[in-house]
């Protein structure tokens, strides 16, 4: 399996990989929808790296969520609401950013090995572990850290996001089977 | 000079070309035939975009298996759709781009470039970008592109099926104007006046082989 | 399509090196981040507010900066205080803006080009390890390619669904968008495979 990780990536990995960072910042552009009974906005960008590792696999997905923040960071206004720059990885949500490479390498992981009997329970099931258990581990941490916050405010100011993870880990989850029967690309595993 | 040695193709479990077999010496060479007729294939085996499942291919005596870098180095693509060829947001940029992943840089290559765009009625749109042109002119980016690398066989595959008649009418003049050797397949029946062989493909065979009035009678023969 | 954050100008801080700029910024941060002083977070936001000054920026410009952070800032400042002490909240207040306010300076006055080639300069010495800085360009400059093609392929599949008069959920107007991308993907690579 390391051997693979090195393995020399094709013209056409490095054209997957540029095209879902692409629709990264496209899902960037969609307005946020405001769903009555749940507080905060709910922004498809986060479907980025579900997609991303559900349809790539791991490398390509991590790889694709990398290239992505690249492009913010060099200082283009990708971000959801227009942001960008550097400032953003200063911020407090940095943790969250850089949790999506994280985010999509365990969905591409977990896909691969669940990739024989992938059903939309499966594929739900490894969006939340990965876009939602992970990720969260991963930015609210870092929340804590940069805003000097205790962690268990930093949990509780992270909350009101869950409902509209749970809904783009679903849709993720319906859009990665319909992908895997008409256009398969993850290689199974284990 | 192309030469074909018994070549066979095979994708999934059918047969795409089946045993195609002879030399192409001509200066322009016509490519016609139904959709799925093998026609796409036949013109990617000529650069090595697809290798031959059986059999060989030679360009200038060099195997598209062994020899794949030489011989995209010989010989040009231009695809259908520009969209899919164009790989630099800005057209300067996407002209340069060959010459750079050929590691040709400096101010020769500059110049190369500069030629390339005057060429194909570009000078001033360096700095334009791609996704802000028309259909046609995206075309002449891409066919810019690819004449920079000044290659000595140029293989069009249905260049002109997304372009109007005035845009059509600019890459029949362009390939009537250049040296090099040209291989275009194309559903345009017109495009073939003047070209010296056309080749007529049918379920993976060659049905027909002869001069363009001659092998598109056969064409409209099959099809009816 | 994009545009980038720069903010064109000729001050020393827009003269300095792109490579020079980050390495500040690094040093910067970890500075800011290792030393819990409140002394030194507010010198530290003052000097990057100078640096604003410096590189020609008006106060406009600065807020602009810290306005998504305004609300963050403030339940942050009202945290620390409920929490720990004054002292404790003007110094993780300080400390975030001047991180912000510092990389955002860094963005505003380095052209995105710049940038890019910094990264593949980084990235150039690590080739013997595998690493292949011309990819990374070329990964880059294809993802800027893409962006409008992919609001382009998005467009058309909502024309066409509207046109078949169906106004379905989003999983039906994602998946063919991905098909129809994941498909111009497979001759974008040959197209490369063919100029290179």
């Amino acid at each position: 399996m390391m051997r693979k990780v090195f393995d020399p990536m094709t013209t056409r990995d490095i054209v997957l990989i540029a095209l879902f960072a692409a629709l990264m910042a496209v899902l960037g552009i969609f307005p946020p929808l405001t769903v009555p009974l749940i507080a905060v906005p709910i922004t498809a960008q986060s479907l980025g790296p579900m997609l991303a590792g559900g349809i790539l696999g791991a490398k390509r997905g991590a790889l694709s969520m990398a290239l992505f923040l690249v492009l913010v960071a060099v200082g283009l206004p990708l971000l959801s609401g227009g942001r960008g720059g550097l400032g953003v990885f200063a911020g407090p949500t940095a943790g969250f950013l850089f949790g999506w490479i994280v985010a999509a390498a365990v969905i591409g992981w977990l896909t691969e090995r669940s990739w024989r009997s992938l059903g939309p329970v499966t594929a739900f099931l490894n969006c939340v572990i990965g876009g939602i258990v992970v990720l969260y581990a991963i930015g609210i941490p870092a929340l804590a850290f940069i805003a000097g916050i205790p962690l268990w405010t930093a949990l509780s100011g992270s909350a009101p996001f869950l409902p509209g993870d749970f809904v783009k880990a679903a849709v993720a989850a319906l859009v990665i089977v319909a992908l895997k029967r008409s256009y398969p690309l993850v290689e199974a595993r284990g | 000079m192309i030469s074909l040695d018994e070549v066979s193709v095979r994708r999934g479990g059918t047969l795409v070309l089946d045993g195609i077999h002879g030399e192409l010496t001509e200066r322009r060479i016509g490519i016609v035939g139904a959709n799925g007729s093998g026609k796409s294939t036949f013109a990617r085996l000529l650069n090595g975009l697809i290798l031959p499942t059986s059999g060989s291919v030679r360009i200038d005596g060099l195997d598209t298996k062994t020899a794949t870098k030489d011989v995209r180095r010989r010989v040009g693509f231009l695809f259908q759709n520009p969209d899919n060829q164009i790989v630099y947001p800005t057209v300067g940029e996407d002209v340069g781009f060959g010459l750079k992943a050929r590691k040709a840089t400096g101010e020769a290559a500059s110049a190369r470039v500069a030629a390339a765009l005057e060429r194909f009625g570009l000078t001033g749109f360096e700095d334009r970008l791609v996704h802000e042109l028309s259909g046609g002119e995206r075309q002449m980016v891409a066919f810019a592109g690819v004449m920079v690398l000044e290659p000595r066989l140029l293989v069009l595959d249905e260049p002109t099926t997304l372009l109007d008649l005035r845009n059509t009418r600019r890459v029949m003049e362009t390939l009537a104007a250049i040296d090099q050797s040209v291989i275009l397949v194309t559903h345009d029946l017109d495009c073939l006046a003047g070209f010296d062989r056309v080749l007529v493909f049918s379920e993976g065979r060659i049905a027909h082989d002869g001069p363009p009035a001659e092998a598109i009678a056969a064409y409209r023969a099959l099809a009816s | 399509m994009i545009v980038g954050l720069y903010r064109a100008g000729n001050s020393v801080l827009h003269r300095m090196r792109a490579g020079v700029k980050l390495v500040a910024l690094a040093l910067f941060g970890t500075l800011l981040l290792s030393l819990p002083s409140l002394w030194l977070a507010a010198s530290a936001l003052f000097l990057v507010c100078l640096a604003y000054a410096v590189a020609g920026f008006g106060l406009h410009t600065l807020l602009a900066q810290i306005r998504p952070l305004l609300i963050v800032l403030a339940i942050l400042f009202a945290a620390q205080i409920w929490l720990a002490d004054l002292t404790a909240a003007g110094l993780s207040v300080a400390r975030l803006a001047a991180l912000v306010l510092a990389a955002g300076l860094v963005t505003l006055t380095t052209r995105t080009e710049d940038l890019v080639g910094a990264i593949h300069a980084t990235l150039s010495p690590l080739e013997r390890f595998g690493v292949d800085a011309g990819k990374v360009s070329l990964a880059i400059s294809l993802t800027l390619r893409f962006i409008p093609l992919v609001s382009q392929v998005v467009d058309e599949v909502k024309e066409a669904q509207a046109a078949r008069g169906s106004r379905k959920p989003v999983v039906t107007l994602i998946v063919p968008v991905i098909i129809r991308l994941l498909k111009s993907a497979d001759a974008i690579a040959e197209a490369i495979d063919a100029r290179s």
